[in-house]
């Protein structure tokens, strides 16, 4: 490794002389105002100055385009996205908390206000997950998953909408097969993000979505139920809508808290993408 | 432990591509030299006691992985001289323009030390705080290196400066 032969300091003492240190830091935009001031006072009268400026900016902007698209691309599927052989015990103890709720029995001890969002859809719903359409009670998980996380405001979603691929790839090695988010722009919801979910055997994911209004929406994608392929079907659990349906490979669970009409116009437009 | 910083981890990916393209100038290479880092992560992961950003001490691990394999090849490289390969590596996706792989060239004749703060504090847009954290050194070597990284980088596309002859595959 080679040695640093000079050192550059950052001296931020007001009035003291400008350095190179502060014209990196100029460009950088790492100064305070009011050094950026006396670094403006300063440009005005050195020439030399601001023409590295000038190019550092230029030649920054040039780095960033040129790498910026390497962050977009897709992928691959082989990275280590989550810790190696020893099977996270929070999958196991949020499965059972889970389950102890769909059966009615156990206490939601996660947190608090979990426990009353959860109780919005819990009552109902063990008469709905009687009738034997609820698919082994997928239904039911997720319309609890979207009344546990849509009200949340600090943390909504474990992976946000600006890194999508991460989220997708993420989901898909957890899953073990291609999921992705549907885009519902046209239909008048931006996503949000996701995250993954325990379900009933196995992980799940939740996507989620939301109207200018703030109105939230949310998709759990589950292989639990796959291979019953079926029609849409609807399920009112609670105060919660749900529009949900299974292809080959997956079940699909939309759940929102608006009027059934609308959910079935976004159920289409998700079916029609995803299939 | 758990959904919440697997799901941190993943976030930062796409940050490491970008960071290990440009610093190996090879996609491929840039690849497996984040799937190494990832896979220190979770060996270290105990040991990220939340000072600072989750990003900027990811970038630290894949620095160190990435120092090693430049010393491992350096020593391979002086062992079988004979059929050493070009310094250089030449990336294979036809949709990169020709910009991007003479920027990838004309990175990869700076020092990697170098290299590295170019692109953390340009690209990757670290404070120069963060990027003495990531890198184990202080603050003053990050501007100064910073400070030679940029000059040598204007010079060499200016065309000041002699370009190193590349070693050739004979």
């Amino acid at each position: 490794m080679m040695k640093d032969k000079d050192t550059l300091t950052l001296k931020a003492t007001p009035g003291s002389p400008i350095t190179e240190a502060d014209l990196h830091a100029y460009v950088d935009d790492v100064l305070s105002a009011g050094r950026r001031a006396e670094v403006d006072v300063f440009l005005t009268t050195h020439a030399d100055a601001r023409a590295n400026i000038e190019a550092w900016t230029r030649q920054k902007k040039m780095l960033k385009q040129a790498y910026d698209p390497a962050a977009d691309e897709a992928i691959p599927l082989r990275f280590a996205v989550r810790p190696p052989a020893r099977p996270p015990r929070w999958l196991a103890a949020a499965a059972a908390v889970l389950m102890a709720v769909a059966s009615g029995v156990g206490a939601w001890v996660v947190r608090g206000e979990w426990d009353q969002r959860a109780m919005a859809v819990r009552a109902p719903a063990s008469a709905a997950a009687a009738k034997a359409g609820d698919l082994g009670g997928f239904v039911h998980r997720a319309a609890v998953a979207h009344a546990v996380y849509t009200p949340e405001v600090r943390r909504p979603v474990e992976v946000g909408a600006d890194q999508e691929q991460a989220l997708a790839t993420w989901l898909t090695k957890r899953l073990g097969a291609t999921v992705r988010p549907p885009h519902l722009g046209d239909v008048g919801y931006a996503l949000v993000g996701g995250r993954l979910l325990p379900g009933g055997v196995g992980p799940v994911a939740q996507f989620m979505y939301s109207a200018n209004d703030g109105r939230r929406l949310t998709l759990y994608v589950t292989r639990e139920a796959a291979g019953d392929k079926s029609a849409f079907r609807f399920s009112r659990e609670g105060e919660v809508n749900v529009f949900y349906w299974v292809d080959e490979q997956f079940g699909y669970a939309l759940s929102g808290d608006i009027e059934r009409a609308e959910l079935l116009r976004v159920s289409e437009e998700v079916y029609r993408q995803l299939g | 432990m758990g959904a919440r910083q697997e799901a941190e981890i993943v976030a930062c990916i796409p940050s490491l591509r970008r960071y290990a393209r440009g610093l190996t100038a090879d996609a491929a290479r840039a690849d497996d030299l984040v799937q190494d880092t990832l896979e220190h992560a979770w060996r270290r992961l105990s040991m990220w006691r939340r000072q600072g950003e989750l990003r900027a001490w990811l970038f630290g691990i894949m620095h160190n992985v990435f120092i090693d394999g430049v010393r491992a090849r350096r020593l391979r490289d002086t062992v079988h001289d004979d059929d050493a390969i070009a310094a250089v590596p030449v990336r294979a996706q036809q949709s990169d323009g020709l910009e991007v792989r003479d920027l990838d060239r004309l990175l990869q004749r700076l020092n990697p030390d170098v290299r590295a703060v170019l692109l953390l504090i340009t690209v990757e847009e670290l404070s120069y705080k963060e990027a003495a954290r990531a890198l184990d050194v202080p603050v003053g070597t990050i501007m100064s290196r910073l400070s030679r990284g940029r000059e040598r980088l204007a010079a060499m596309r200016a065309g000041r400066e002699p370009v190193t002859p590349l070693r050739r595959v004979k």
